[in-house]
């Protein structure tokens, strides 16, 4: 019986798809959304697959891209790491969208790059991540590690960030926090820093009990030298972290926590009060002034509204949403200019392509890295929940995806390399 | 409204006097840090009230620059910097905001002012405040304090942070005198202090390294016992944690029988309760949103209840009996509860506050604060320990419990209406589970995955502490929640963890039983 209705069920639904791809393919250019609507990940990945959808309605309001609307397909991994490439060669092979925009763990953009290569299409992934990559079919529109980690620690090196001599790594352990410390340590050596002064610290992911770790801190943090926190707790163990912080009376004017994973949605779900002044280094904050961020945080809210998204009358922006919708603006200017959506014409078109984005900035895509020159903020924890810009750079900084802090990184050419 | 007024008519009387300085005002303003550390600091030692409402509205990101006048923020009404009168909203306003250095400096300069504040308990929080932030620059404000304080409590506390100021004075003697006044602190803070005197590199004096050398020894043995204690304490505090989560499923698994895999779900409908118990609290009450969680107690219990007798009622009365089948249907309701809640609630996790008398902690040493919400939830499972015990050895639901498991048929035999009771007592065990999540909905996300978390855990504890028995969930809860925090001092939270489940494995193939075997003819029925 189940099987019956089983099979019912996709004989209804393959029979809508035909007949929409039928009525529809000749005025629309489908585009793929592989983001976790639920399990782990659902948390983050939810928010991305809203901006996206709004981003993909205004420009369909404005007239679609070269004259043809376009017609998002969404599927949903599920914080599934393999279903991730099942759902992207579904995407490719079955839908024939042209472009996806998706994933958020390196884990699951590891596990769908060879889908990509291999049927040669194209993927814009907008979430910051540990670098040691450069693909040919995927542009990466977060920062790498140049452009966030590196820079909010020569900040609490500085003497506004408090002079800091000890620092702890303290991680969610998997790959981007390991390789990230990886990183990080080596360029902590490189400006002096013995390795006695640097406690690198791991938790599994979803861990909810930091009393121990806490009081680690303070024992480390009490040995005569200013010491920093840099924090690559991932997902939703940083309420408990931060509770616990706000609550063992660690404050950010003795020790600072900086964190790489921590933005407007994240701490949506935490009291802010007790964690004033605690640090995050992204390439934009919705605190930014500026009229292009005005109007994207509007549009944004609207857009909650309207699709009666939970909560929204505190619906946020953050780094990730501003990088998802920078990265599908500037697929539309690249196919505008190669008047094609062929993957190859897309992929030169688009090196070179400018946006006007929400952090203020005109970003522009590398003509040979496939990274975005990204201009990098560091913002305090107000007590409302928002980020105050506390220290940024003059301008975009160029992306350096392959560290020069890990050996033999220098060898690796710069650019993307045509593979045949 | 009167106060004000007054303030107005001493502004007018006074005007020469009371105004600020406009120079130093402006200079807040500044993007450089270290002009507003000036301003701050000359703000300090100012004599004008003014200077300190300006300063403790800058703390609050509320000092706001609107053209050339620097004004802040009182109950809503824009006052002007300089003169400390109310004026007219200003046409624009631009918040003067300010980093952690600056932050810090002006914690200090405000625990400065506070140093001279009539209520002595103020006055010893305003000392305690300042032992993070002595500075050489303090000296002759901690100078007239120390002359002025008459308290026993607060005198001590002010002479350790004019030692501590002294600590880098260019005379050997004056460091001398306050390396070894600092002897009597108890402060990691101090500790950090005193290490660089113990340098020969930076220390020239010998006198003041050896003394440096004692006092740092005598703060040591103090820390070690806040560390130690500590380290007692949070394993109390997962214990008890581990305790609130297990005991409901020590009751539908240990007493009943039933493997119930949708026991985490009981607990996230407890801590959802808590969640929605807090939003009508805010919406409708919202002046004693404080005490919402003692309102939340009830409500998690029968709503947790509410849930169980469904499912006894509905799925596993059908399956006693058969366990296999009972893993997967209610495996099963775990699913589908997980998703109601996705679908009522969001996706989302969910932001339960702690009420603002379960937010800090006590600071019972230097280096030991113990937080609140860990006591108050330490004390919780104490209580719900006692209830459940009251209820299974002292009532009559408990006796028929108890007879129902150990022996159906002849319970039945005797009149006791064993369909009833199993349903009672299911929903009992359910909603112990709810009054666990209400517990860890102060201390862990509520989302609707939570209970997952917390499944694995609460298996570990009944088996281990022997099937059928609630004081052995109580050891092994103790037990598990000291030695997996010793070992994560020791090893890193990674480690720990498969360190406890390698230790539980080679226990339950030695002792299968568990701690705590039940003896008797019922044993191995």
């Amino acid at each position: 019986m189940k099987r019956c209705i089983a099979l019912k069920a996709v004989t209804l639904a393959l029979i809508a798809a035909v007949g929409q791809s039928a009525s529809a393919a000749e005025d629309t250019i489908k585009v793929g959304i592989l983001h976790s609507l639920s399990g782990t990940m659902a948390i983050s990945e939810t928010a991305l697959k809203e901006t996206a959808l709004m981003t993909i309605a205004d420009i369909n309001a404005h007239g679609g891209v070269m004259g043809k609307k376009l017609e998002p397909v969404i599927v949903d991994p599920a914080s599934n790491w393999p279903l991730f490439a099942e759902k992207a060669r579904q995407l490719i092979t079955k839908d024939k969208v042209a472009v996806v925009f998706g994933c958020w763990t390196s884990v699951s953009r590891k596990s769908v790059l060879p889908v990509f290569k291999e049927l040669n299409s194209l993927l814009f992934y907008p979430v910051q991540y540990e670098g040691e990559e450069l693909e040919k079919n995927v542009f990466y529109t977060g920062a790498a590690p140049n452009q966030q980690a590196i820079p909010a620690v020569e900040y609490l090196m500085s003497k506004d960030g408090g002079e800091a001599k000890r620092f702890v790594l303290l991680g969610t352990d998997y790959v981007y926090p390991r390789t990230t410390n990886k990183i990080l340590r080596a360029f902590l050596k490189s400006k002096g820093i013995a390795d006695a002064d640097i406690m690198e610290e791991y938790t599994p992911f979803g861990h909810s009990d930091y009393q121990t770790i806490i009081a680690k801190i303070k024992d480390f943090s009490a040995q005569g030298k200013k010491t920093a926190v840099i924090s690559t707790i991932n997902g939703d163990s940083n309420v408990p972290f931060y509770k616990e912080l706000g609550n063992a009376g660690l404050k950010a004017t003795e020790v600072p926590v900086v964190a790489f994973s921590v933005g407007e949605e994240e701490l949506r779900g935490v009291d802010t009060k007790p964690l004033v002044g605690e640090l995050a280094a992204w390439n934009y904050f919705m605190s930014l002034k500026n009229p292009q961020n005005d109007a994207f945080t509007k549009m944004y809210k609207e857009w909650a509204v309207k699709n009666k998204l939970p909560n929204a009358e505190t619906a946020v922006t953050n780094d990730p949403m501003e990088a998802t919708y920078v990265g599908i603006h500037m697929w539309k200017q690249a196919v505008e200019k190669a008047k094609s959506t062929d993957t190859d014409k897309v992929i030169a078109a688009m090196s070179g392509q400018t946006f006007k984005a929400p952090s203020g900035f005109t970003l522009e895509m590398d003509p040979k890295n496939h990274h975005l020159h990204k201009p990098v903020f560091i913002g305090e924890v107000k007590g409302n929940g928002q980020f105050n810009v506390v220290w940024k750079t003059k301008g975009p900084v160029k992306a350096q995806p392959w560290s020069p802090f890990i050996a033999g990184n220098d060898k690796k050419k710069d650019e993307v390399v045509a593979s045949k | 409204m009167k106060k004000l007024l007054f303030a107005l008519l001493l502004a007018c009387a006074l005007p020469a006097w009371s105004a600020l300085d406009p120079a130093v005002v402006h200079k807040l303003a500044d993007d450089d840090s270290d002009q507003k550390i000036a301003a701050i600091q000359q703000l300090a030692q100012s004599v004008d009230p003014v200077a300190e409402r300006l300063l403790k509205a800058l703390s609050e990101d509320g000092v706001y620059v609107s053209g050339d006048t620097v004004f802040f923020s009182e109950g809503d009404k824009p006052v002007d910097a300089v003169t400390g009168k109310v004026i007219a909203t200003p046409a624009s306003n631009d918040s003067i905001s300010i980093n952690n250095r600056v932050r810090g400096v002006l914690d200090g300069a405000l625990a400065g002012v506070k140093l001279f504040d009539p209520d002595a308990a103020v006055r010893l929080a305003a000392a305690r405040a300042l032992q993070e932030k002595v500075t050489p620059e303090l000296i002759p404000l901690l100078t007239r304090a120390a002359k002025a304080e008459t308290d026993a409590k607060v005198a001590p506390v002010i002479v350790q942070l004019l030692a501590q100021a002294n600590l880098k004075n260019p005379d050997p003697v004056a460091r001398l005198v306050a390396v070894q006044a600092l002897a009597e602190s108890a402060s990691p803070n101090t500790r950090s202090l005193l290490l660089p005197l113990t340098d020969p590199a930076t220390e020239k004096d010998d006198k003041v390294r050896a003394a440096a050398q004692t006092s740092l020894r005598a703060i040591d043995g103090k820390l070690a016992w806040g560390e130690n204690l500590g380290r007692v304490f949070t394993g109390l505090s997962l214990g008890s944690i581990l305790l609130l989560a297990s005991l409901g499923l020590a009751i539908t698994y240990g007493v009943m029988g039933v493997i119930n895999m949708a026991h985490g779900e009981l607990l996230m409908v407890g801590a959802y309760s808590a969640y929605a118990v807090q939003s009508l609290f805010r919406h409708y009450l919202p002046g004693a949103i404080d005490w919402y969680l003692p309102a939340a107690v009830p409500v998690a219990f029968f709503s947790a209840a509410i849930v169980g007798m469904v499912m006894e009622r509905t799925v596993i009365r059908w399956l006693y009996g058969r366990p296999l089948e009972t893993l997967l249907a209610t495996w099963g309701i775990s699913l589908i509860l997980i998703q109601g809640a996705r679908t009522l609630f969001g996706a989302q996790n969910v932001e339960v506050a702690n009420p603002s008398w379960m937010s800090g902690g006590i600071a019972l040493l230097p280096n030991l604060v113990l937080p609140w919400n860990r006591i108050v939830i330490i004390g919780f499972a104490l209580s719900v320990l006692l209830l459940v015990w009251g209820l299974m050895n002292k009532t009559r639901l408990g006796l028929f419990v108890r007879a129902v498991t150990q022996n159906r048929p002849m319970a039945g035999c005797v009149g006791v209406p064993t369909q009833r009771i199993d349903t009672l007592a299911f929903g009992l065990g359910a909603g112990i589970a709810g009054l666990g999540g209400l517990a860890l909905s102060q201390i862990a996300n509520v989302g609707p995955e939570m209970g997952q978390g917390y499944i694995v855990d609460s298996f570990l504890v009944v088996v281990l502490g022997g099937v059928g028995q609630l004081a052995g969930a109580v050891y092994a809860a103790l037990g598990l929640g000291i030695v997996a925090k010793f070992l994560e001092g020791w090893a890193g939270a990674v480690i720990a963890k498969i360190i406890v489940l390698a230790i539980v494995i080679v226990f339950i193939q030695r002792r299968p039983q568990g701690l705590f075997a039940l003896k008797g003819r019922f044993a191995d029925s």
